[in-house]
């Protein structure tokens, strides 16, 4: 979709010519100017680069604070009153856990999903000959552009039956289209002999499609399950939406609930301070464990990232 | 639309049966040898360019069609129809396209609510601002590392950079509301430099600030990845060229790097002009209350309150297809724009 006039580029950082440079071949001096620039740069790159960890490890800093200190407004980057008693408490909290169990469920079976629709849509599009491709195209790309809108989807899912079911959070966004041009790309350069030589050898589409094509795409098959399951991981608004019993919600959820103060203070007992106000090491701890498998997987889930966004800026 | 939409339905017995989609036979039940002429042998003949031809050897990859675009009809085409209620009276209850026209009832209606002029101005200035921040922010970070002469700073940087990407919104919500919180981190630093702590999240004027700049943590690092892409493929004859005609590192970024990332920039912008009216409603939900409504109440946001939260479903539906209609003008006249003026659009 998105115009770059490049090759596939999937290798950017190996890419040769990066590491030619015209300073590398022809050596100049660099103006003072520039030196300094140079500097400066480092400096201003430092600096942003802190800036944007500096949320995260506030977060972590308090998880390990006590109250009091946090409250005091005293707690930045180092714990202060260090203590895992939150751990424990929200730990402690079966429906953190069960919340917890929720996502991981939504995420493994709305991936699969999307993977299965994904693919086929994909597979059948990224034939050229295919009579009617361009009108399919056009009709999965328009999608990205107009909507339906909040209030149609709202009485759609209900009128079909699915709040309050594990069918509100899995389906309805099965399909990305994004995922989907990236994948046809990738399917439209798979080489066109080998498919032909399975066709000779008596293989069907289907046959194709899942013994040779399937296989040989590792790499996109594993990038577009990442790009969805993170999608589905940290996705909380058609849960809260459709679902209103507790022991449904995803974590995503339980921790809104608690970023809002609407829940946790019955179960959370007196660490979660008195009110309604939700202590903020509890909040902390929380959002520190809901984000932990992505912290956990980030340098592969980064490299993958990287890669199917590339793939997917080759014009479709 | 409709007409091609049902005939591709080769899952659809009862069409085929009537007549309405042309009957095939089982490809297999043709000499493997043949049906292998049938695909790619008479080109020029006008037979292989029927629905009936296309069925006949493809009928596999359109079996393969039939869960995606019956998702697609679903849960995406389904509720597009469905913005009818905003003409029909809609009661909870009723079938998912409403009971009775009522006209542009619920249209004059918005149009005479103050609230709704309101948020709508709301969401054009926070989508201004976003657009004017978040576009260009990503350019300026994207040529700072290609001036980073390690490698492995530069890829250290960018890791860091990429990492609130991967964030859900609902903690990015959650850290905006501690970090901005009377006790967290902003006003430690107010209190230190001798201010007033200020209970931020309750004062609409800050709402603007607070929501750009989270926005621009969120999503510059993750923007550079395309303009660095980009980047790459600038053929280093042209630096070498522009190092013989005299030209410093400045020119050299003026003159070559910069015109080798336009189209980049032109795509990036359509899509970012295209989307600008969907200002993050996720974000703003999570992060807005009551008190900041002056400012922070955006158009989606009001339509959640109005119908899902109150209930009234065709008065929202109404508002919302107003919105998602600016949308598709907005992203449709930003690439004739881009057309005309270099070629590069989107489609």
């Amino acid at each position: 979709m998105v115009t770059i006039p490049a090759e596939p580029g999937t290798k950017i950082e190996k890419d040769p010519r990066i590491g030619s440079r015209p300073t590398q071949t022809i050596k100049i001096k660099d103006s003072r100017s520039y030196t300094a620039f140079r500097a400066f740069n480092g400096i201003a790159i430092i600096v942003i680069c802190a800036v944007t960890l500096y949320p995260f490890l506030n977060i972590v800093a308090q998880s390990f604070s006590s109250e009091g200190y946090i409250n005091a407004g005293q707690v930045n980057l180092i714990p202060r009153g260090f203590n895992v008693t939150t751990f424990e408490v929200v730990m402690s909290d079966s429906m953190f856990w069960r919340n917890y169990a929720n996502t991981v469920v939504y995420t493994v079976v709305a991936t699969a999903i999307a993977m299965v629709l994904t693919t086929c849509f994909a597979y059948a599009l990224s034939k050229r000959h295919l009579k009617g491709r361009s009108f399919f195209i056009g009709l999965a790309v328009f999608t990205m552009f107009f909507n339906g809108g909040l209030i149609p989807n709202y009485v759609l899912i209900n009128a079909m039956g699915f709040t309050n079911t594990i069918w509100a959070i899995v389906l309805p966004n099965a399909i990305s289209v994004f995922n989907l041009l990236v994948m046809k790309a990738f399917f439209e350069n798979f080489s066109q002999e080998l498919e032909e030589a399975a066709e000779i050898d008596g293989l069907t589409t289907y046959g194709i499609l899942w013994r040779i094509v399937i296989p040989l795409s590792k790499a996109v098959m594993a990038t577009m399950i990442l790009f969805y399951a993170v999608s589905f991981w940290n996705a909380w608004f058609q849960a809260f939406l459709y679902l209103d019993r507790r022991e449904l919600y995803p974590v995503t959820v339980y921790l809104r609930n608690l970023l809002a103060g609407a829940t946790g203070t019955e179960q959370m007992g007196g660490a979660a301070g008195e009110g309604t106000q939700i202590a903020s090491n509890v909040q902390s701890v929380t959002m520190l464990l809901t984000t932990l498998p992505i912290i956990c997987l980030y340098p592969f889930l980064q490299k993958y990232f990287v890669r199917g966004i590339m793939l997917g800026s080759v014009k479709a | 639309m409709s007409a091609i939409g049902v005939t591709e339905g080769s899952s659809q017995p009862a069409l085929r049966e009537a007549g309405v989609v042309p009957e095939f036979k089982d490809p297999h039940s043709t000499p493997k040898k043949k049906r292998r002429a049938d695909r790619k042998g008479y080109a020029g003949t006008n037979n292989t360019n029927t629905w009936k031809h296309a069925f006949k050897t493809d009928w596999r990859l359109y079996t393969l069609l039939i869960l995606p675009l019956l998702f697609l009809l679903i849960f995406r085409y389904l509720p597009m129809a469905g913005n009818v209620i905003a003409f029909r009276r809609f009661r909870p209850g009723s079938s998912i396209f409403g009971d009775e026209w009522v006209g542009m009832h619920y249209i004059e209606m918005f149009i005479q609510d103050p609230t709704f002029w309101r948020v709508f101005w709301n969401t054009i200035i926070l989508g201004v601002l976003t657009l004017a921040i978040c576009f260009p922010l990503p350019i300026v970070l994207a040529l700072m590392f290609n001036e980073l002469r390690s490698n492995k700073f530069k890829r250290i940087a960018q890791s860091i950079s990429y990492l609130p990407h991967f964030m859900s919104i609902v903690i990015v919500a959650g850290m905006v509301l501690q970090l901005t919180s009377v006790n967290g981190t902003i006003n430690q630093l107010i209190s230190s430099l001798g201010g007033e702590s200020m209970p931020f999240m309750q004062l609409p004027e800050w709402f603007r600030t607070i929501y750009v700049t989270s926005e621009v943590w969120q999503t510059v690092g993750w923007g550079t990845i395309l303009y660095l892409a980009a980047l790459t493929t600038i053929d280093p004859q042209l630096y070498e060229a522009a190092r013989i005609d005299g030209a410093n590192r400045w020119k050299q970024m003026w003159h070559v790097t910069i015109p080798g990332i336009t189209p980049t920039m032109i795509v990036l912008l359509i899509l970012n002009v295209g989307t600008f009216m969907a200002v993050g409603f996720e974000k703003v939900l999570l992060l807005y209350n009551p008190l900041i409504y002056e400012t922070a109440d955006i158009i989606a946001t009001y339509v959640y309150r109005v119908g899902i939260t109150s209930s009234n479903f065709s008065y929202a539906a109404a508002i919302g297809l107003f919105e998602a209609l600016i949308g598709l003008v907005l992203i449709l006249s930003a690439n004739g724009i881009a057309r005309k003026l270099g070629g590069n659009s989107l489609w």
